[in-house]
């Protein structure tokens, strides 16, 4: 914990999301308390990103209310979010990853000694100077995981950061989740990945048709899963 | 055409004999149409992203007009300007018709939403790209205009040599509040006007191909300057 | 967004440099045709050194001319249209009216002369020549003195205005050099002012074809703008100007003045 008031728990209740009358998510009720890595699993098209999505405050809803321990301004300083398609500034690597700390005023000189630091942990060593849209895709994730992760958030989101990644990096970025975990950083994060959510989550958020089927703790979630969709889904079937 | 050829040879004995008045010429001509073209930018690239990160009421209908004033027939820019600046007009008491400072207000009148409406489209791509990570960092209002300028600069040099491009052959305007007076107001397109006026056709080609000239130089030097060709950047 | 300082700096000094004004300097309201004459070139390096005195030329039609005096946009004019000329001083507009010099229209023509220019016996026959055999002819059509002399040549042709509105009168609404331009793309007449048409560079197959008669003379008047009405305009440098024009030396440099050869300006001022 970075010291001062946390923003957790996050507590969503009754949450609706939807686009032009189309409902996508919801009724929602849900705690994020403040210790734990949530591990989001689901379906294509389930509602996963829409999820987070609702809790970062990125999309507005329809119905129900997202609260923090904090008011919204003073909570949304202290998250962080890396999209499941990253978001490449025209910038180059170093100066992207500097980005948040130079945006809330750090002078430019200490920000970009940590940027550097930052890159060389999540394995960028060898791109600082590289115009950042030009790099690789496994390597723009790894990029927006250490931009998120620069501003030490107390609550991070990340929508499928490993997408691209070869089993390498995976494992490379999954240390480093560990790591900010360790230092205090709340983890919520979609994934596919079923080998990753079991290294990972501490708990488990079952999403399909806009719903969550399941709240479990991780080890129930793949041992005894209660829902039909969940242990198809646990078994690599095709959920219906 | 005999006097495109003659033209031509006109254009490098002025050149190569570097004429005095053409220097002069030359050189406000540069001075009025870059001063504008700065002026413009500083308002019209930052309006451009401002009405693109700003929802609200009436913003539909400002990039509607800004767009329509890009059709502004220059000679109309110019005749509104003269009624400001003129001794009986509402700016009379500033003594500023005729003079090259009464240029420069004409010609930001007409680039300014040229720049800014090139500028919104350049802009309005963007902030699609940066949306999500621009609010997800709890970014200002004005730190989301400063990063979307920053980042879109090269995008941006576009709409600021557009505006250059559209000043420095303007005519109409400059002619009516500069008066196109020798040694004080006289610039290149209104030597133009006035030597093919005259019947020198020759002259006035030679006149416009060093305006060409000092066109493209301009944007070349831009270019240089701000590295766009070069093949390792975006 | 951040530029070097320099830059802005360089921006801001541009901006100085372009309003900051010179030592002595009167704007003066000329129409075309004096402007044509290449006269004012010679004259004005002289003034600037015989009274330190930058005399800025707007140039413009002579209606033009006088609505920036009326407007206290110049601090004097040069003009020639005596109606136009009273009826300014007459709305008390100017100080006062001093004739300089004068010069002269003539008709130009196609080489092949259709209307047969060349033997006409007056201003007037030259205009009813034109209007028989309706050949074309080119207008400035603008506000100049130039275009209210050829009207009042019409009128004392006994031409009415309706016969102008034929196919063969092309009115251009443009300066005299635009409507020589228009002349000689259509190898049409016109009528101009000497100085003019000596110094147009696209004469292609025009020519000369009459001038000589006293009604077609063409007298410059300069007119001071009323200070009391525009307080900001500089009357002091505006007489000594006037002062200066109708002085020995201008008159000098003014009735020698040659284009190709030919004199041009017949000098008519009277000193006090
Ligand atoms: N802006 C939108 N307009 C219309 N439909 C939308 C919008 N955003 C999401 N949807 C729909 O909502 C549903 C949930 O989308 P969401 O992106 O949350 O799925 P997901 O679980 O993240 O899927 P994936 O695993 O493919 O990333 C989908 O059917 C999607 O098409
Ligand atoms: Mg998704």
């Amino acid at each position: 914990m970075v010291g001062g008031t946390t923003i957790l728990p996050l507590e969503l209740s009754g949450v609706i999301a939807r686009v032009r009358g189309k409902q996508l998510l919801g009724p929602i009720d849900l705690t994020i308390g403040a210790t734990g890595l949530t591990v989001v699993m689901g379906p294509n098209g389930a509602g996963k990103t829409t999820l987070l999505r609702v809790m970062h405050g990125l999309r507005r809803i329809s119905g129900g209310t997202v609260n923090w321990a904090v008011e919204d301004g003073a909570a949304r300083r202290k998250q962080a979010f890396v999209f499941q398609s990253p978001i490449m500034m025209r910038r180059r690597v170093i100066d992207s990853i500097a980005f948040p700390l130079i945006l809330h005023g750090m002078d430019r000189k200490s920000a970009k000694i940590r940027a550097e630091d930052w890159a060389i942990r999540v394995g960028l060593g060898h791109v600082l100077q590289d115009w950042a849209p030009m790099i690789s895709g496994g390597e723009k994730q790894k990029l927006a995981v250490a931009r998120a992760l620069i501003s030490a958030p107390e609550i991070l989101f990340l929508d499928e950061p490993c997408a691209n990644l070869d089993g390498r990096s995976t494992r490379e970025i999954e240390a480093v989740l560990k790591q900010a975990e360790h230092a205090g950083t709340r983890i919520v994060m979609a994934t596919h990945n079923l080998g990753q959510a079991r290294r990972l989550a501490s708990d488990v958020i079952f999403v399909h048709g806009g719903k969550i089927l399941e709240i479990t703790p991780a080890d129930r979630f793949f041992n005894e899963a209660k829902t039909p969709q969940a242990k198809a889904f646990v078994q690599g079937d095709i959920v219906e | 055409m005999d006097s495109i050829s003659t033209g031509l040879m006109e254009a490098f004995r002025l050149i190569l004999t570097l004429d005095s008045d053409l220097v002069e010429i030359v050189l406000l001509s540069l001075q009025v149409t870059v001063t504008a073209v700065a002026i413009a930018s500083l308002i019209g690239l930052p309006l451009g992203a401002w009405l693109v990160v700003n929802r609200f009421r009436f913003r539909r209908l400002t990039i509607s007009v800004l767009n329509a004033l890009m059709g502004l027939p220059p000679v109309v820019v110019g005749l509104f300007v003269y009624l400001m600046l003129s001794r009986s007009g509402p700016f009379g008491v500033l003594g500023l018709l005729f003079t090259p400072t009464a240029m420069i207000i004409a010609q930001v009148i007409i680039v300014m939403p040229l720049i800014a409406s090139i500028s919104h489209q350049t802009i309005r791509d963007l902030w699609a790209e940066y949306h999500d990570l621009l609010i997800s960092l709890n970014a200002s209002h004005a730190q989301r205009i400063k990063v979307l300028l920053w980042d879109g600069r090269r995008a941006l040099i576009t709409a600021v040599l557009a505006g250059f491009g559209r000043a420095i052959g303007e005519v109409g305007a400059i002619m009516i509040v500069g008066g196109n007076i020798d040694h004080a107001t006289r610039v290149l397109t209104t030597s133009i006007a006035l030597e093919t006026s005259k019947g020198n056709f020759a002259f006035a080609m030679g006149l416009g191909i060093i305006l060409i000239t000092v066109a493209i130089a301009v944007n070349l030097a831009i270019h240089t300057i701000s590295k766009t060709e070069r093949a390792s950047t975006w | 967004m951040k530029l070097p300082f320099n830059f802005w700096h360089a921006t801001v000094a541009a901006l100085f440099i372009a309003t900051s004004a010179q030592a002595a300097e009167i704007k003066v309201a000329v129409t075309t045709s004096f402007y044509n004459s290449g006269l004012s070139d010679l004259l004005l390096p002289v003034i600037k050194d015989d009274l330190d005195l930058d005399v800025q030329l707007i140039v413009v039609g002579t209606g033009q001319a006088l609505r920036l005096g009326k407007a206290g946009d110049v601090d004097a004019i040069l003009v020639h249209s005596r109606k136009a000329e009273d009826t300014f001083l007459a709305g008390g507009f100017g100080t006062h009216r001093r004739k300089i010099m004068y010069n002269d229209f003539v008709f130009i023509g196609p080489v092949s002369d259709p209307a047969v220019l060349a033997k006409a016996s007056s201003a007037s026959d030259a205009m009813q020549r034109i209007k028989a055999t309706a050949s074309s002819f080119a207008s400035r059509g603008d506000d100049s003195g130039t275009y209210k002399k050829e009207l009042s040549l019409w009128v004392a042709a006994g031409v009415a205005a309706d016969d102008l509105s034929t196919n063969w009168y092309h009115a251009a609404g443009a300066g005299m050099g635009a409507t020589l331009n228009v002349a000689s793309g259509m190898n049409a007449y016109v009528l101009s002012d000497r100085a003019s048409w000596l110094n147009f560079g696209n004469k292609g197959d025009l020519e000369l074809l009459y001038a000589g008669d006293p009604t077609l003379f063409n007298q410059y008047a300069y007119i001071p703008v009323n200070p009391e009405l525009h307080p900001h305009v500089k009357t002091d440098l505006a007489l000594a100007l006037e002062t200066w024009l109708v002085g020995p030396k201008a008159e000098e440099l003014i009735a020698n003045y040659r284009i190709n050869g030919e004199l041009l300006f017949t000098f008519n001022a009277v000193r006090n």
